[in-house]
């Protein structure tokens, strides 16, 4: 099979486009300078989860968690798929009008979800604080392990005859990729390197921005669903420099995921101390009991922002696509992406409206 | 003047809370020892972040001094994960904490000259110890022998009389176990009920890790007077290369000395500090650990306990991170404490990176801190 196409990043991005145009027949070299899953893939916390801040958003998260529900009957236990749901978490009676709306939403489109008053969130969620106005369950959410989930995907392409080289990008070229060692010549380059697509292409409408994530030892059911604080809308949307949310999900391993936090203008992986105390505050807020688990590790990871909270997918100069931009939605989306990235480059019809993820959508406007 | 310890009282893994002329004088000096302190973070410059008595606090220093030693070292062959396989000086620690071993048949086997003072510690207490299999060579141990100087030679003799009816096999090393026997390279299974093995000691360097400070070939790099490359921070001990009791007494006796600014006292222990550091690089020639040893594990035997990775799981990953990502090896309750370092010699990995916290506290650690 020759080479038609150069993946540079293998991220779950990455390796979902190399497993979608392998099954093609297209032949893809994938290139990566570290480890398979070892960025934004790693540092993620594996939610996959329908999003409804605009119409684009929601058709690409649920067009995706429908692709990832397709494959559950060959995904390889080491996905640790668990299919805990999302529960919205409303303080308060505004925030379960809230989710009220939502539903409504959620019930024109097909999505299943289920309105839990404040009875039913507690027996749902025991350890969530007493007196929250209730929540909103969507249980086809679920939770992966995004590290072998990126390799799997990968895996599957190479058997099917991609090629994975190690090494470092150095640049997009006319009619190839050039890596420190060597040049691959290639029809078709994409670049699936998350926030570092910046340093290939200045003027992207991409900004890292900053996330913390706190794991503990095993503490089994002390959490049974993805639980998310209604605001998370607002703080993941907001544009402030620092924000945080409840945000806490239960692995297959019975621990504990502990996050949110979004930050801009910053480089370092270094832990922000006051930024996490805000964290973890937070979560105890909304589960007490949080402040006894023990903490194994703590760390921090990029995501790749864009101002309009969508990916960046297709065609950015002549042979050269893009798939970044994925924010906090990557793991989530990475099948979707791969599927219309594939439908572009084979010109095949997408199964859903695909011009909001165009990166030719911010033409002529510099990144903000 | 503080002193951080993680145990309920001072006199670490050796001295284990028994008094002796060290601990009295250092609760007579007016230094004030904090049980059960365990450093979990570095936060910033001179100030660590401490749980002790269930809560979280902050420690600015002028100077700090790591003595924070070492652990086995533990290699994984079949059965190394049975309820009968303990460390070495693990087995004797559980030993003087209560486990009864009178009569017991135990079975004391990995590198080092810890194997010769744990048999003697369980033999003096009613075990039966059939044999001692030291991994390396009959050769390297006639030239360390040959190399102590005269005081160690007549440690050592003094030792090997007390030992002088247990089997001392150099050369040799378990192969597999199982309950109640064990195999070795060669010769015949052995039975017993204990079988305590470790390949030797390594550093605690997590702290200095985290603090910056410069590490070479697994040790701390310090100068003469124990000063590590970080201002204002000393290490003594283990932590600076495998030595023993007597050159951790000397390293803290000049750490303290030039912490506190007191040089004419530290000169006085250079030169004895400069002799036993001979007799440390000889104990790592001498006990380096055999590459056979890396053979020893089959396919299925468990390498990452706390996540149960076995070692066809491991040996696939490209690297240590990949190890991580992909199998979960050395992302337990341990932090790859015991893993990691079998790993890097199994596989020759550089040491992973180190997340916080240093150990596991509570979430509540971290809330209503002052920033």
């Amino acid at each position: 099979m020759s080479t038609e196409v150069v993946i540079a990043g293998a991220g779950i991005v990455g390796a979902a486009i190399a497993a979608a145009l392998t099954n093609a027949g297209v032949g893809v070299t994938i290139v990566e300078r570290a480890q398979v899953g070892g960025g934004a893939t790693a540092a993620g916390m594996g939610h996959i989860v329908v999003m409804d801040d605009s119409e684009a958003q929601f058709a690409l998260t649920k067009y995706s968690r429908d692709l990832w529900q397709s494959l559950l009957e060959v995904m390889p236990a080491a996905v640790e798929y668990e299919p805990a749901g999302t529960l919205w978490v409303a303080v308060d009676e505004e925030e379960l009008q809230a989710c009220r709306q939502k539903q409504r939403y959620y019930d024109d489109h097909q999505v299943v979800s289920e309105l839990l008053d404040e009875k039913a969130l507690r027996e749902a969620e025991p350890n969530l604080a007493p007196g929250m106005a209730g929540g909103l369950l969507v249980p086809g959410d679920s939770v992966i392990y995004a590290p072998t989930a990126a390799r799997w995907l990968l895996d599957h392409a190479l058997e099917g005859g991609a090629t994975l080289v190690k090494g470092e990008v150095e640049a997009f070229e006319s009619g190839g990729v050039r890596l420190s060692s060597q040049r691959l010549a290639c029809d078709i380059a994409i670049c699936a390197l998350g926030t570092a697509a910046t340093k290939f292409f200045p003027h992207l409408a991409v900004k890292p921005r900053k996330g913390h994530l706190v794991i503990t030892d095993r503490y089994p059911y002390f959490v049974r669903h993805q639980l998310v604080e209604l605001g998370y809308l607002k703080s993941a949307h907001s544009h402030s420099t620092e924000s945080v949310a409840f945000n806490v999900q239960p692995r297959r391993t019975g621990q504990v995921l502990i996050g949110s936090s979004r930050e801009y203008d910053q480089t370092g992986s270094e832990l922000n101390d006051s930024l996490l105390r805000q964290m973890l505050e937070r979560a105890a807020l909304y589960m007490p009991d949080l402040a006894n688990l023990n903490i194994l590790r703590m760390w921090t990871g990029f995501r790749a922002a864009t101002p309009d909270k969508l990916p960046l997918i297709g065609l950015t100069r002549p042979g050269v696509y893009l798939a970044t931009g994925h924010e906090g939605l990557g793991i989530t989306t990475s099948l979707g992406t791969a599927r219309i990235l594939a439908d572009q480059i084979l010109q095949r019809r997408p199964d859903i409206p695909i011009a909001p993820y165009l990166p030719s959508r911010f033409d002529g406007r510099e990144a903000s | 003047m503080a002193l951080l310890d993680d145990n309920p009282g001072p006199g670490g893994q050796i001295w284990r809370l028994h008094s002796n002329q060290w601990t009295t004088r250092m609760r007579a000096s007016g230094c004030e020892f904090l049980p059960q302190a365990t450093v979990f973070e570095v936060r910033g410059s001179h100030r660590l972040g401490v749980w002790m008595e269930g809560e979280a606090h902050d420690l600015t220093y002028q100077k700090l001094i790591l003595a924070t030693g070492a652990r086995e070292l533990f290699l994984p062959f079949p059965g190394w994960t049975l309820p009968h396989v303990m460390g070495a000086g693990g087995l004797q620690a559980l030993a003087k904490g209560g486990l009864p071993i009178r009569g017991k048949r135990i079975v004391v086997a990995g590198s080092g000259p810890l194997l010769f003072a744990v048999a003697a510690y369980l033999k003096s207490q009613g075990a039966i110890v059939p044999l001692i299999a030291e991994q390396t060579t009959l050769l390297d141990l006639a030239l360390f022998a040959a190399g102590l100087e005269a005081n160690k030679f007549h440690e050592a003799g003094r030792l090997l009389w007390d030992l002088r009816a247990i089997r001392y096999r150099p050369s040799t090393w378990v192969t597999s176990t199982t309950a109640g026997l064990v195999r070795l390279n060669r010769g015949k299974p052995v039975p017993c009920d204990y079988l305590a093995c470790a390949y030797g000691l390594i550093p605690n360097l997590e702290l200095a890790r985290v603090l910056g400070c410069a590490i070479r070939k697994g040790t701390t790099i310090v100068d003469e007077t124990c000063q590590t490359s970080v201002a204002d921070v000393h290490a003594v001990g283990e932590i600076n290369g495998i030595a023993g009791e007597e050159l951790a007494l000397i390293e803290g006796r000049i750490a303290g000395y030039a912490a506190t600014g007191q040089t004419i006292k530290v000169t006085r222990h250079l030169p004895r500090r400069a002799r036993l550091l001979e007799f440390r690089r000889l104990l790592s020639r001498t006990f380096a650990l055999r590459h056979e040893l890396r053979k020893l594990a089959a396919a299925d035997t468990i390498v990452c306990r706390c996540e149960d990775v076995r070692f066809s799981q491991v040996q696939a990953a490209a690297d240590e991170r990949d190890a991580k990502l992909q199998t979960r090896c050395g992302m337990g309750p341990c932090q790859g404490r015991v893993c990691g370092p079998a790993c890097e010699f199994l596989f020759n990995w550089p040491a992973g990176t180190l997340r916080p916290p240093l150990a596991p506290v509570p979430v509540s650690a971290y809330l209503n801190r002052q920033p």
